[in-house]
């Protein structure tokens, strides 16, 4: 807001500068024709005041009321209204001045000139402040579009953080509520990785990227607690390269996607599951697949690629505009998941 | 003496529900179970007189594997967060209990069905049973799968491959390009879960897939004939073929 008052003062010295130079070449002008000095300042003044009157007039309808595309015809009636009030005004204000005889009768002969110079310099002004005006007005809708995009991509961050399953919740409370009772010093274990988990969860930033190895740690607490739920039926691989740890990924990116190939691998199989996660680089890629067996018989149908998927896939969008850094696929009963991170 | 089985895929859950029952000597556990093809055989076996059925566990879910089973025992359902389901308890089961459960709102769910076995009749129970499953089927997650059992064997169909219903005395046959599948369901059971906007009763008999539908031919006075991609003639009854037209905006 400073920023445009200062631009709008800035303008307003331009004007008054082009004023006093308008004026200046007027009374030059008059005096080459072989009028006195004062005659000629005289007329350039007051000419030049009644000309300003009339750009301030178009500037200020501009301001608050802008001409449609078609009605730009309305803006050069205007102009040609007030350069004829502006010259009209000279020639019957200024002989009040007694100047003389020849000066009244060059005045009336100069009308025509003056109205045309007039309209020219209204016209130009008009033009000067319709374009400001209109590029102002078109910064603001920009400015407000970006501030309306940040919220609603805010929100559906936000949205997409509360997914943490409270089917994952209340179920681990269950399993702590089972240890509780014949193997305390395992449930107490278990509520402290589930309250790191939990803080993890809430105060990572959505927009964070987190270096890999933060992220994996913070994977495994939420995989050690699945492991106390699901007993022995629950096995996990993790193999990253050493050189991977260093690379960054958004926070909390990984887990939706182990939840999910959990969920997929465990409800659609009755016998030991092995979940895999390996990560690479490649390219100024950190590559990261997912795999978890499925049963393709009696696989439960799915219609598109989940909502733990889809969610990632948006977060991703979002952080990187881009839709292709995830892909799927299944066969000989695995199912893959893809992620690329683009590092930059 | 009362004898139950303990369903639930989670070892933690199965055992809290073991040591609650500690204090019932008049309970008989007789055997734990990991998921419902386990559960399934067990209740077969043994004939319990009281389930605790686990909702969400591998392959075939609680409420499917239940639909399996012909005579139902009475069941305490136990669940951690699950709107559907929860509604359909509340409007039919015996009691539920929520994922985690005190031992004290444990022991008002024995007494519950204790009170319940001493006054209802086994076929007021597995009418109860009925109408709970008939409303959990119709929650988003579980009509999109019909589960049969063929011999010993359960199978998963998709409802994507169904062909249409076709009534089979006290049964349904579900019929797919695999086969035909019984089912000991109503037509107005498949009728209420079948998602409306792709499944149509036609027919008293049938319930038919609608993209499965190639032409409508007339066929005597009042009815009509749907010929299926597969070929197959269904008779289309007169309040059918105006259930029909109104789905398919003809």
């Amino acid at each position: 807001m400073a920023s445009e008052q200062l631009s709008g003062k800035k303008l307003f010295g331009g004007f008054a500068i082009c004023g006093v130079v308008w004026a200046a070449l007027q009374a030059y002008l008059l005096h080459s024709f072989g009028f006195l000095w004062m005659v000629a300042l005289a007329d350039a003044v007051v000419s030049t005041l009644l000309l300003s009157l009339a750009c301030w007039l178009i500037n200020n309808n501009l301001r608050y009321y802008q001409p449609e595309r078609g009605s730009y015809v309305y803006l050069l009636v205007w102009c040609g209204a007030l350069a004829a009030g502006c010259a009209a005004s000279s020639r019957y204000l200024l002989p009040f001045f007694g100047f003389g005889v020849v000066y009244d009768n060059f005045l009336k002969q100069s009308f025509i000139i003056r109205m045309f110079t007039d309209f020219l310099a209204i016209g130009w002004m008009a033009m000067i402040s319709a374009l400001f005006y209109s590029q102002l007005d078109h910064k603001k809708t920009e400015q407000r579009k970006t501030e309306a995009e940040k919220l609603a991509r805010d929100a559906e961050l936000y949205n997409l953080r509360q997914q943490l399953q409270p089917h994952f919740l209340f179920n681990s409370l269950n399993s702590i509520n089972a240890l509780i009772g014949f193997r305390p010093e395992e449930a107490r274990k278990m509520v402290h990785q589930l309250s790191d988990f939990l803080r993890g969860t809430l105060k990572k930033d959505d927009q964070l990227l987190v270096p890999l190895s933060d992220e994996l740690a913070h994977l495994n607490l939420y995989l050690e607690i699945e492991k106390v739920r699901f007993g022995h039926r629950l096995q996990t691989e993790i193999s990253c390269h050493d050189k991977c740890g260093k690379a960054l990924i958004p926070s909390l990116l990984l887990q939706p996607l182990v939840e999910n190939a959990i969920k997929f691998g465990l409800y659609d199989t009755t016998g030991e599951v092995t979940i895999s996660i390996s990560g690479e680089l490649e390219d100024n890629y950190l590559i990261m697949t997912i795999q978890n067996p499925y049963d393709s018989q009696t696989s439960r149908p799915r219609k598109g690629t989940g909502f733990g998927l889809s969610g990632v896939q948006r977060r991703l969008y979002l952080i990187f505009a881009r839709n292709d850094l995830m892909e799927t696929h299944a066969n000989d009963n695995i199912f893959t998941t893809i992620i690329k991170i683009p590092q930059l | 003496m009362t004898r139950v089985l303990i369903i639930d895929d989670e070892p933690l859950a199965r055992m809290v529900v073991l040591e609650y029952l500690m204090a019932y000597p008049q309970i008989q556990v007789l055997q734990e179970c990991g998921d419902g093809f386990e559960g399934l055989k067990a209740i077969q076996q043994h004939q319990p007189d009281l389930i605790f059925l686990d909702v969400q566990m591998p392959k075939i879910n609680g409420f499917e594997m239940l639909e399996l089973v012909e005579t139902p025992p009475a069941v305490i359902f136990a669940t951690a967060f699950d709107e559907y389901a929860i509604k359909a308890f509340e409007a039919h089961a015996v009691d539920y209990l929520l994922k985690p459960f005190s031992k004290e709102r444990f022991s008002k769910a024995i007494e519950k069905y204790l009170q319940h076995t001493a006054t209802a009749t086994p076929a007021a129970t597995a009418k109860a049973t009925e109408n709970l499953l008939e409303e959990a089927a119709q929650s988003p997650a579980q009509n999109e799968r019909i589960v049969v059992k063929t011999g010993t064997k359960v199978k998963i169909i998709s409802v994507q491959d169904v062909e249409y219903l076709q009534a089979d005395d006290d049964y349904v046959s579900v019929i797919t390009a695999e086969g035909a599948f019984l089912k000991n369901k109503t037509m107005a059971f498949f009728e209420k879960t079948l998602d409306p906007r792709h499944f149509v009763r036609v027919h008293r008999s049938y319930i038919i897939a609608i993209q499965q539908i190639t032409r409508l031919d007339p066929y005597e006075k009042d009815s009509h004939l749907a010929i299926l991609k597969s070929g197959a003639k269904i008779p289309v009854s007169k309040t059918g073929y105006v259930k029909l037209k109104q789905v398919l905006g003809i």
